[in-house]
């Protein structure tokens, strides 16, 4: 089993990219566990067809502690496991000790044990890393492989260089790995060049580059992924080839962090320059 | 007269002691500690640094926030529910731990004290936030006991997830109306570097939650005081009671003996406060000052010289003749006994030598009761004490306020428009100065101690063990988490924070009590005995062959 962590900046559609992909690994015949880690529980949606269902949390609090696997999981797109975290609402307690409650919970009720035959379990993690309970997918063994969704834009490849600080934090200690960045591409200039150069001095590599189509945003309108509501697109084979390239994916890195001045330096030749 | 330190132990191995120390640590730590362990010089104190973080992996003696707040200060009051709003340990822990004793007037007034009220938060409070939790903790403990008030103590996760605990308070003063009182603190364990943080946190819910909030002037109406900083441990408060009454003071508020939300509120109604201990309560009578116009004086009521002293202080602040003539009766019949147990005391503790590393006063007060016992304190200091317990309150101009004592609200109080009403004139406190009494003044414990003694602030337990090992004390004065490893080492420790199981240990009947105690376990052959049996024998040894 091969436990993924996808982060990235706020927005840049870590989720759209993660249930994308997990389509495609379904659609190979993997058998694939998506843990949605954002209080907004939003990140199984596509592969539910919308529906909603109970998070982690919301159940503990409502049944206590005699809590079923089956309560929180349901089965998506070609038998997916979905689950989501969820959390408090926004301005209230503690979202990131929420994560750490709900993995361990999940743990607890044996989610990933080996009777579940699971090939991936997927974790979708909330914006930048910003304390210790978003961390957690990435801390003690919980994933082993992060893949960073990111773009051209200068915030993004900000974010994505705080993600590798705590990588490699956690990689000299634990057993978490860089798998690569994927680009979400924002049709920034020069955008595949400079991310590729980016994932470089980061020592590791930019897995895809996914282009912009609209047709990702037709394929959320009717709370699909691409793969489920337009098989035959070429964006569909984007997200297929994604998936095949993680699946086939053996470069595992503790990320090395740039300087602040490395990270626009490298901007203000790509991007400005072009 | 300046105390020369006992003839057993020269400046010089005083000095060894700092050395040693020094030397042990890593670098910078020993340049922080440096300035907090000073060889004494009671004419000029040197400056020692205080009331700063506690350097991390050092074993500290100190407590937390919100053991200064809910513990230390609000703890000793009966009929005030407190509530601590967190995880069940910070609620027990802090549960009569310190052995406050109190008394209710008749068996109908209310008494919470044996009682620990907490959230209990769980995990799921934590990530869905606690507020609810506690309205409906205040909710549940009002409709078992319809309190006349209800206090939430902040314990560190409810800072950390943001719960308001202020907004609760005011929601539910709404809610349940019909003239409850519920007032919160954010006292969240980390929000100073010691409990002293606490105190001031304390300090400022009093004065805005109680304090005026009955003007009725009660009993005696001739000498009015407060007591401040006396918490009635061991029953201490009860002694100093019953002293007061045989003079016929008019005792209207103890901060927080033996108290009630009623006394609190009346004490502004007293004519002169009393401040026992300075770190935990001086703010309150600063604020009483500025806001009331009544005056305040430093006591010591441990030791019974100096309970004589506090006494006789009243008296001359008073100027009654009456009063003076009953006070000087009081301490003459008081001091028969005190004499008596005293001189057989003396016998035998005369020449030997004490530590005192406790509080932010006590490390001080008991020395008086040590010197009564002609015993010398060879090393002493603060847990929690700030410059102005060590050096004296003229150098508050000069300390330097650092972040983390900006991170404790500051109330500023004003002079109260209809009942401001200076208990003395300007020309009145002049004269009575000029007769030597001091006021809003506190010199400090260094004055007191001998020259060349060691003073130590915030003792950590490495320096504990090599005190001991070095100086052999023949009493040791700390709290329950220094007790038994020093009593393994065959010196007695006294808790000067719980009393162990004594006390009172303030006024005449606290002196004598203290006299005993200490004959008891410092004079006793007992600790000679600690070695154990294996120790001393010789045995056989063997080696592997290979």
């Amino acid at each position: 089993m091969r436990k993924i962590a996808i982060y990235g900046k706020g927005g840049i559609g870590k989720s759209t990219t993660t249930q994308n992909t997990v389509a495609g690994l379904a659609e190979m015949g993997k058998n694939v566990m998506v843990v949605g880690c954002d209080p907004k529980a939003d990140s199984t949606r596509l592969l539910l067809h919308g529906l909603a269902q109970k998070t982690v949390l919301d159940t503990l609090r409502e049944e206590g502690e005699d809590v079923e696997l089956d309560d929180v999981m349901k089965d998506g797109f070609k038998g997916t496991h979905c689950v989501e975290s969820g959390g408090p609402e926004p301005g209230v307690g503690c979202a990131g000790r929420g994560i750490i409650t709900s993995i361990n919970l999940l743990e607890q009720l044996g989610a990933y044990d080996d009777d579940k035959h699971l090939d991936y379990v997927f974790y979708d993690v909330l914006g930048d890393v910003v304390c210790g309970g978003f961390a957690m997918p990435i801390r003690d063994g919980k994933a082993q492989e992060v893949y960073i969704v990111c773009s051209g834009e200068m915030m993004a490849m900000y974010a994505a260089n705080n993600i590798c600080k705590s990588i490699s934090k956690f990689g000299k200690v634990g057993d978490v790995r860089l798998g690569g960045l994927i680009c979400n591409s924002r049709k920034v200039d020069n955008e595949a060049n400079m991310i590729q150069e980016f994932a470089k001095k980061l020592g590791t590599q930019m897995i895809h580059f996914v282009p912009r189509d609209n047709m990702v945003q037709h394929a959320e309108i009717n709370r699909k992924t691409v793969i489920d509501h337009a098989p035959e697109h070429p964006q569909a084979d984007e997200y297929r080839a994604l998936a095949k390239k993680i699946n086939d994916n053996t470069m595992q890195v503790i990320p090395t962090p740039l300087a602040m001045q490395e990270l626009e330096d490298l901007l203000v030749g790509f991007g400005i320059m072009n | 007269m300046i105390k020369e330190v006992n003839n057993s132990v020269s400046v010089d191995d005083l000095k060894k002691f700092k050395d040693e120390v020094l030397h042990k640590y890593p670098k910078k730590v020993a340049k922080k500690r440096d300035k907090a362990i000073l060889l004494n010089d009671p004419e000029t104190p040197p400056q020692i640094q205080a009331n700063v973080r506690t350097v991390p992996g050092i074993i500290t003696q100190r407590g937390c926030t919100y053991a200064g707040c809910k513990g230390v200060v609000l703890g000793p009051t009966r009929d005030i529910i407190n509530i601590t709003h967190g995880p069940i340990g910070c609620g027990f822990y802090s549960w009569l731990t310190r052995r406050n004793q109190t008394k209710p007037e008749t068996e109908a007034d209310e008494n919470f004290m044996m009682y620990c009220f907490s959230t209990d938060m769980q995990d799921s409070n934590i990530v869905f936030g606690g507020e609810e939790k506690l309205k409906q903790a205040i909710r549940e403990a009002y409709e078992l006991f319809h309190p006349k008030a209800i206090a939430i103590f902040s314990t560190c996760p409810v800072g950390l997830i943001g719960d308001d605990v202020h907004r609760v308070a005011r929601h539910m003063k709404e809610e349940i109306g019909e003239g409850i009182n519920i007032f919160g603190f954010s006292c969240e364990g980390y929000r100073g570097v010691s409990q002293s943080a606490g105190h001031h946190i304390a300090n400022n819910g009093l004065f805005k939650n109680l304090i005026g909030r009955d003007d009725e002037k009660r009993g005696d109406l001739k000498y009015r005081v407060n007591l401040l900083g006396e918490y009635n441990i061991g029953g201490d408060a009860f002694e100093l009671e019953r002293i007061f009454e045989k003079c016929g003071i008019n005792l209207i508020a103890t901060f927080s003996g033996n108290s009630t939300i009623q006394k609190f509120e009346n004490a502004h109604t007293a004519d002169l406060n009393m401040v026992m201990c300075h770190r935990s309560i001086n703010y309150v009578a600063e604020m009483m000052e500025t806001s009331f116009g009544i005056p305040w004086i430093k006591v010591q009521p441990i030791g019974a010289d100096s309970t004589a002293k506090m006494l006789r202080k009243i008296g001359q602040y008073f100027g009654d003749q009456e009063l003076i003539d009953k006070i000087e009766e009081v301490i003459a019949d008081e001091m028969v006994a005190v004499i008596a147990a005293r001189e057989k005391a003396l016998k035998k503790t005369n020449g030997k030598k004490a530590m005192l590393f406790v509080g932010g006063s006590r490390a001080h007060h008991y020395q008086n009761l040590f010197e009564e016992l002609g015993m010398t304190t060879l090393s002493a200091g603060y847990e929690f004490g700030h410059r102005d317990d060590y050096e004296g309150r003229v150098v508050i101009p000069t300390i330097q306020i650092d972040a983390d004592s900006r991170n404790i609200e500051e109330i500023t109080v004003t002079k109260d428009e209809t009942r401001y009403n200076p208990r003395k004139t300007e020309e009145e406190l002049k004269a009575l100065e000029a007769e030597g009494m001091e006021f809003n003044g506190y010199e400090g414990l260094m004055p007191q101690m001998a020259k060349g003694s060691l003073v130590i602030d915030d003792l950590s337990h490495y320096e504990m063990e090599k005190l001991i090992e070095l100086y052999k004390p023949d009493v040791f004065c700390a709290g329950i988490k220094e007790k038994f490893c020093v009593q393994k080492m065959g010196v007695p420790l006294k808790q000067l924070h719980s009393y162990d199981y004594g006390g009172p240990y303030a006024g005449f009947k606290g002196a004598i009590n203290f006299y005993e105690d200490i004959e008891m376990i410092a004079c006793t052959t007992i600790w000679k005995e600690l070695k154990a049996p294996w120790e001393s024998e010789t045995y056989v040894e063997a080696q592997y062959a290979y």
